[in-house]
């Protein structure tokens, strides 16, 4: 890893160097009725309108690597034969600029169970590998609770990682392709005094945090609270809407479904993206439903990140960033679920 | 026309369709003629023997009904059992035919009297309470939406000819909505059913920034309770939700059960939101 200090006003030539490539980033998309204002990731032409001081975004950057919808292959119907098309969807490499921790670990996740199977996916593995990330730190949310699931720090999964230090980005390099794009610019090393306003800054960032989540032993007291009344009342107010899935960095479960064209001489086969708390998650081929209980359903969310997925891969698969929490009607959180079922008092305000 | 569809060597069945409507707007059947870039291929499917909105002549002959519209007359009520007997598959055509529609809100006045001088004044029309077609024959594909999306009917023609089975999203709106990736209505201070209402329509009011008004009823396992404990928390009233829940007819029975409701917080003025919140 190398550490610079980049001016401010050098980010927009960063920016158009990189701007052959689809550039993604936080934008503003309005603001709610409290006044508060809303992002989310988007392409990005004009640097101007790149909110790097975004707060969080509704949804997150999953769809450019894993669309809610996407067409596996397309079939040319001959008389009495076929012939099948696939694209992987990508036309051009995706640069993700301004990604915090909790998303950039998200996509380390997604690798693990997309590209790190025995069966890859090829869809995302072209679409991930096609890819430049710049991080950017950042300050809590009352609902974020990334430091309680150890993401709160980007390890790996990035090129660039940019800390704001007021009037200059101190700039963690870790790839060569950073280093290439970075070169025209006026780097420097970082003197004494950025090193204490980066140790300022994390302060900062680790004083915000209101949510957490005790995750000690999570696994185990899942398995012991399987039947407790709690998922019950939750279960009462969940409306199977699937938003949190929707919103979730990091849920990748998927129906497919075969389309013939109306004049039989193609046909599609696309995929959607579903989600555990939809009433017909688990109702398989002659209508029988293994949960038909809007209970049952969110409970095996629960179970599936954080108690499946540690057994699997020794991590959750939550990675904290709130969203599903903040964009549920009902009010349900992982913080508030998690401790209720470990009878603690519920901490989050949402 | 003519020749013999076939599907991968296999010939096609090419079923007699005809279409009929009885109280509506004829909007649906507008919807399939609409589309003319697909409507050749579409009739290369089906043999149309009986349109009135498209062709003069008619005949008696036919397996699948489309039938639009709900049932507000006695004639009606012969007309539909009539083709009920005819047709092999019967198929409602909209939310008029799948739950009365719009036209299900006078069943709400309490004077019927009344709501006829209103409307017909002294000419002899004798309108019955809004029915849908299920209310009184046998349906045996619904197809949701006010209008109908053409693309959804065509693929259900698909799949019909193909012997496919015919399946709609059991899950509600917000599905679709938050795939599209819109910020949701109750943020920016508006109403929604899309909790409730069954999805397929690609959530195309709130794509438009406009809140659910139900027009495809309920989701599989809805529950406007819950919906009501929202929208109370979110500061709209009970008359706000029974509006919209009685729209297009899909929620009759929720919105009677919260009209009940209603009279009972005229007497205690105070609105349980329910569901726990
Ligand atoms: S937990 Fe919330 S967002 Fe998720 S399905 Fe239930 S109501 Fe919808
Ligand atoms: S479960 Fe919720 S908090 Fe966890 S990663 Fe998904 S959206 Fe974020
Ligand atoms: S099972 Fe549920 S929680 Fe797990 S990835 Fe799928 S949708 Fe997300
Ligand atoms: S706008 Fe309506 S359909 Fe969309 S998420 Fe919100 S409640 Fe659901
Ligand atoms: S959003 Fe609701 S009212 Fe609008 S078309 Fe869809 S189901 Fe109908």
């Amino acid at each position: 890893m190398l550490f610079k200090i980049l001016p401010k006003s050098e980010l927009a030539g960063l920016f158009a160097a990189l701007s052959e490539n689809d550039i993604i980033g936080p934008v503003h998309k309005g603001d709610n009725r409290a006044g508060t204002p809303l992002f989310d990731f988007a392409r990005v032409t004009d640097f101007d309108t790149l909110r790097l001081d975004f707060t969080s975004t509704v949804h997150s950057a999953k769809r450019f690597v894993l669309p809610y919808r996407e067409t596996l292959s397309t079939f040319r119907i001959t008389k009495d034969s076929w012939e099948k098309q696939v694209d992987f969807n990508i036309e051009r490499p995706f640069v993700l600029f301004g990604l915090h921790a909790c998303d950039i670990n998200a996509l380390n996740k997604l690798d693990k169970v997309l590209m790190g199977s025995v069966y890859p996916t090829p869809y995302y593995a072209a679409k991930r590998r096609n890819m430049f990330i710049i991080g950017i730190d950042c300050i809590p949310l009352s609902s974020c609770f990334c430091r309680s699931m150890g993401t709160d720090t980007a390890l790996t999964g990035f090129d660039l990682f940019l800390t704001d230090l007021g009037e200059r980005y101190f700039v963690e390099i870790r790839s060569a392709k950073a280093f290439q794009f970075l070169k025209g610019l006026s780097l420097s090393d970082p003197a004494d005094s950025d090193h204490d306003l980066y140790l300022d800054k994390n302060t900062a960032m680790n004083a915000a945090f209101v949510a957490h989540v005790e995750t000690s032993d999570l696994t185990k007291i899942l398995d012991l609270e399987f039947e407790s009344p709690v998922w019950k009342d939750w279960g009462a107010r969940c409306l199977s809407c699937g938003t949190c899935a929707n919103v979730c960095p990091t849920c990748y479960c998927y129906g497919v479904e075969e389309t013939v064209a109306l004049d039989l001489s193609s046909a599609r086969k696309e995929k959607q993206l579903h989600s555990c708390n939809l009433v017909d998650f688990a109702e398989v081929a002659g209508g029988h439903n293994f949960r038909p209980e809007s209970a049952s359903r969110l409970k095996y969310r629960y179970y599936h990140k954080h108690r499946g997925f540690v057994e699997a891969f020794e991590e959750s698969l939550c990675v904290g960033c709130g969203r599903c929490g903040r964009s549920c009607l009902a009010e349900i959180n992982v913080p508030d679920v998690i401790a209720s079922i470990r009878h603690e008092e519920m901490v989050s305000d949402r | 026309m003519g020749k013999e569809k076939t599907y991968l060597g296999v010939p096609v069945y090419r079923p007699r369709v005809a279409f009929f409507e009885f109280t509506s707007c004829e909007g649906c059947q507008l919807q399939i003629l609409n589309r003319e870039e697909s409507l050749l291929d579409f009739l290369n499917l089906v043999e149309i023997v009986d349109f009135r909105e498209a062709m003069t002549e008619g005949s008696d002959d036919y397996e699948i009904a489309f039938v639009e519209g709900c049932i507000s007359r006695d004639d009606e009520v012969v007309r539909l059992q009539e083709i009920r007997q005819r047709a092999k598959v019967l198929v409602a055509l909209g939310s008029c035919a799948c739950f009365g529609g719009v036209n299900q809100l006078k069943n709400r006045f309490l004077d019927q009297g009344w709501v006829h001088r209103q409307v017909y004044g002294e000419y002899p029309i004798a309108s019955l309470p809004v029915r849908s077609l299920a209310d009184i024959v046998t349906v045996d594909v619904s197809i949701f939406g006010c209008p109908i999306k053409k693309e959804e009917v065509e693929k259900i023609v698909t799949n019909i000819a193909l012997g496919k089975s015919i399946v709609h999203p059991k899950y509600p709106v917000c599905m679709e909505c938050q795939a599209n990736e819109n910020i949701c209505l109750f943020d920016l201070g508006e109403p929604c059913l899309g909790p409730v209402t069954r999805a397929g329509c690609d959530s195309w009011c709130p794509n438009n920034r406009a809140g659910c008004w139900g027009c495809r009823g309920p989701a599989d396992d809805a529950d406007p309770q819950r919906l009501k404990a929202i929208m109370v928390k979110h500061g709209f009233s009970l008359e706000t939700i029974i509006d919209r829940l009685d729209c297009f007819g899909g929620f009759v029975r929720e919105s009677a059960r919260l009209r009940d409701e209603l009279e009972n917080v005229g007497q205690t003025g105070s609105v349980d939101p329910g569901g726990g919140i």
